[in-house]
């Protein structure tokens, strides 16, 4: 019960500085918190990178191994992305399996690296038609202070970009590092009355979980959407958020070049 | 559909998606599929409805407002909406295995979210509304289809509401943008993008759904929703129509 006043103090505080056209740390209504991106982290993954946006953090781990291909893509190499939002992240977060908001964040994610055609899957055959490589991105959150959807596209590119199929182990040739070919960069933004908020922190987050997200492929084209949350979006805002996200994708890219 | 497309999705190749300014099933950009809505097919449900999209056949069911079960989930303030997405095994070309995958869970969360802002939960706390969807035969577009079956079955039911939602996805096909995609420009399409929209006075409020998936320029994207939005008007006129039908139809007491 004491959670839920403080977060109707908490939400009547960001309101009240919305009011007076400010967020509740300072930030612009567009400005990220400060992102920090390290890879190779974890020796025993083929690719890995934390993430840090302000305090959210998110590790992710990409392993490859041989597998079947799919019947309608005997040559190409398969992506397969899982979230877990362990309960070490969060006091929400409840041990068990994925909940719809660990399917929805590892299923966008996915969509931005599959559509933009991040990887280059044609790359990966082994064999056609009974041998290709399987790319496991496992997402795993480590504290969620708001916009975990961000810091997972942004640590999976990240780990992508560090990763080195591990062909040697599997005795099918020689290692090379995994093709990749876009940065997709997914951009949420929290909409609240008639503001937009780009990368909403949690208490930022108490008035309510109005989401959407846009994720931008290296020449601005649109690779994903979704819309998160139980509101109504109007179409004026729809299309402020679409100028907003390609043009703050196009800085977070920035910091992937140094990857 | 002809036959050369057949033999390239046979051995696993982009068939051409238009040609010569149709679509495989004859149809123009801009037009709906066949489209057949009936209110009140279920006798149990409390609200149901029946729609057909082309080749999708979908079922709607709302029970409640109703004791939530487990009670735990209640809230003393409002209602609390379920929303259940589900494809039958039979649905699809290869048998989907029964219950919940990843997918039709991601479904069911935006769905409910689409339709919650419009019900009226304040109206029915501590009780439930549970809106039950299933997929009997799909060929794309199945969660618009489901959202427009749902928000029928919900009128059907009596359930409070603020406006109507009616859903449409565009695609991008071969470089132009269709309207309500089926099997085939979804596969083999360059885009996916279907949207819901919230229906008041006969007119488009707001976006209650949005997702895409594939690759789009900003133009396109505001392109396929201004497409969406007529296509949208189209099917709320349908849905508006049988819900009428079956209270007309009905003798006053």
């Amino acid at each position: 019960m004491s959670d839920e006043i403080l977060m109707d103090i908490k939400k009547d505080y960001v309101l009240s500085k919305l009011r007076d056209g400010e967020r509740i740390d300072g930030r612009k209504f567009d400005e990220y918190r400060k992102i920090e991106i390290e890879t190779g982290i974890i020796s025993k993954a083929e690719g890995s990178a934390l993430v840090k946006i302000g305090n959210t953090q998110v590790v992710v781990g990409v392993k490859m191994q041989p597998g079947e291909p799919f019947p309608d893509a005997p040559d190409k190499g398969i992506i397969i992305t899982n979230a877990e939002l362990v309960p070490l992240a969060s006091p929400t977060f409840e041990p068990g399996p994925p909940d719809e908001n660990a399917i929805e964040l590892a299923r966008v994610v996915d969509r931005g690296i599959r559509e933009s055609e991040a990887v280059d899957l044609s790359k990966l055959c082994i064999e056609e038609g009974s041998k290709v490589w399987l790319i496991f991105i496992d997402i795993h959150a480590l504290d969620d202070d708001g916009n975990l959807m961000d810091a997972s596209a942004l640590a999976a590119i990240a780990a992508l970009l560090n990763t080195t199929v591990p062909a040697e182990r599997f005795e099918v040739g020689e290692d090379f590092p995994l093709p990749v070919r876009d940065l997709p960069v997914a951009v949420t933004s929290l909409i609240v009355n008639n503001n937009i908020l780009v990368d909403p922190c949690r208490d930022e987050v108490s008035v309510g979980e109005n989401f959407m997200t846009i994720t931008t492929d290296q020449d601005d084209n649109i690779v994903a959407m979704q819309k998160s949350g139980s509101y109504l979006l109007s179409e004026e805002k729809f299309y402020e958020l679409i100028d907003i996200s390609i043009a703050k994708a196009r800085e977070i890219r920035e910091l992937l070049k140094d990857v | 559909m002809n036959e050369e497309a057949e033999i390239l999705k046979r051995v696993g190749e982009k068939p051409q998606l238009i040609i010569d300014g149709k679509r495989l099933d004859g149809r123009d950009f801009e037009e709906l599929r066949p489209i057949k809505i009936e209110a009140g097919v279920l006798k149990r449900a409390d609200g149901s409805c029946y729609l057909e999209m082309g080749k999708n056949k979908v079922v709607a069911a709302v029970y409640g407002p109703r004791e939530v079960h487990p009670r735990h989930l209640q809230d003393p303030s409002k209602a609390i909406i379920r929303y259940r997405y589900n494809m039958a095994p039979f649905s699809v070309e290869e048998r989907k295995r029964p219950g919940p995958d990843r997918r039709s869970i991601e479904i069911s969360k935006v769905s409910r979210e689409a339709l919650e802002p419009i019900i009226m939960k304040e109206l029915f706390p501590r009780s439930g509304i549970d809106i039950f969807v299933e997929v009997l035969q799909a060929d794309a577009g199945t969660r618009t289809a489901c959202l427009n079956a749902a928000s029928v079955a919900l009128v059907d039911a009596g359930i409070a509401m603020k406006g109507i939602v009616t859903a449409v996805a565009v695609a991008k096909v071969d470089g132009h943008l269709v309207l309500d995609p089926m099997k085939d420009e979804d596969n083999y399409g360059e885009a996916d993008l279907p949207f819901a929209f919230v229906i008041r006075n006969g007119k488009i409020e707001s976006i209650s759904l949005l997702q895409m998936d594939g690759r789009m320029t900003a133009d396109e994207v505001k392109k396929a929703l201004e497409m969406a939005k007529r296509g949208a008007m189209e099917i709320y006129k349908l849905q508006r129509e049988a819900v009428m039908r079956k209270y007309q139809g009905e003798e006053v007491e």
